[in-house]
């Protein structure tokens, strides 16, 4: 094993512990920043770090579609396991990309309570309800590195069909622009894996 | 066990530790947090470990330390711990850390010399131990970040309750 490292791994269930434990964290506190913005700024750090150092050995990338296709593939399988599924947009700033099988929230489990004798199992809590606070990290991280190779952007996660994820990308040329719009239906598909 | 690229993990740590700096501008309260946060770490872990190391109960304290050292840090950061300094009663010793993933990357700056920067460990050990019946106090003694040249954490078993039967069912 490496000292200092590059190539080092350790175990997966390390990162597990640890995004749980942030957003527990700081769904308790009661001071301090929201957990929303907290989240946010650990995220995007991260993101602007592991962007710099995987980018570092390639040419830069010049073209908005060249910095997607290469978070899909590259920053993708290397933070989230895979790569992403599908990758749409509508040609002005708005990128959906959809990752069928999310990583990070797989483990996410719906049925809070164990079923008790003779009483009905509670309802389970809607996937996006119960994925919301745990996309905040992701969905950080993936502006961060966005940001780092030049596309600012706001990022969103829909999760109501876990374990498929969809995040939509919406540079903030496009929405200063007006050009963007929501216009997922009007997405067209420009990379399929 | 599934192993991904420490990085991630490294960088994800540095950047909370930032956070916790920020939210708090005390370092005495965000090493207090890092134990603490470590502690609810610990207390879910000690299950991954159990199911998948396959070892043995243990018979004693000094027993459970080597475990930790041996077994624990291998599993989850893929480093070694070495077990030392016992005292004639085994019930402490100091855990050695050569190497750390946690600290990859870092460098202090003067205004921070008293950060504990890797604290999350100590809560880790503790809540995990607490699972399974035992309370230790664990702190780190001597720490790279800090001009010194190991991690060391002193581990102190202060009660042990074993389980007898009948067991008990969890409340």
């Amino acid at each position: 094993m490496p000292p200092g490292g590059k190539g080092r791994e350790c175990s997966e269930s390390c990162l597990d512990f640890l995004t749980l434990q942030l957003v527990q964290h700081y769904r308790s506190q009661l001071q301090g920043p929201s957990q929303q913005a907290a989240l946010d700024a650990v995220g995007e750090r991260v993101g602007r770090q592991l962007a710099e150092r995987y980018s570092r050995d390639r040419p830069p990338l010049t073209e908005a579609l060249e910095v997607m296709k290469w978070l899909c593939k590259e920053f993708w399988g290397e933070v989230f396991r895979k790569g992403v599924d599908n990758l749409r947009t509508n040609h002005r700033g708005t990128f959906v990309l959809r990752d069928t099988q999310f990583r990070w929230l797989a483990r996410l489990s719906q049925n809070q309570m164990p079923a008790q004798m003779g009483q009905p199992l509670p309802a389970p809590i809607p996937k996006n309800e119960l994925a919301a606070d745990y996309l905040i990290l992701p969905c950080a991280i993936v502006r961060g590195a966005l940001s780092q190779l030049g596309l600012e952007c706001n990022v969103t996660a829909d999760a109501t069909s876990l374990p498929q994820v969809d995040f939509t990308v919406v540079l903030a040329s496009a929405a200063a622009g007006g050009g963007g719009g929501a216009g997922g239906g009007a997405a067209g598909a420009v990379a399929r894996r | 066990m599934e192993t991904i690229s420490a990085e991630i993990f490294t960088l994800t740590y540095g950047s909370m530790v930032r956070q916790l700096i920020a939210d708090y501008e005390d370092v005495e309260e965000v090493n207090k947090q890092l134990d603490k946060m470590g502690f609810s770490i610990g207390q879910r872990l000690i299950d991954e470990f159990l199911a998948k190391s396959k070892t043995q109960r243990c018979s004693d304290f000094r027993e459970a330390a080597e475990k930790v050292a041996k077994v624990g840090f291998r599993m989850f950061l893929n480093t070694t711990a070495a077990v030392t300094n016992w005292n004639a009663e085994g019930t402490e010793c100091s855990l050695i850390l050569e190497d750390n993933p946690l600290t990859d990357f870092v460098e202090l700056p003067e205004a921070l010399s008293q950060l504990k920067y890797s604290n999350l460990l100590c809560g880790v050990i503790r809540g995990a131990l607490e699972m399974v019946n035992m309370d230790v106090e664990c702190t780190f003694v001597r720490d790279v970040l800090q001009g010194d040249d190991v991690y060391e954490m002193r581990l102190k078993l202060l009660s042990s309750s074993p389980e007898t039967y009948p067991f008990k069912d969890d409340d």
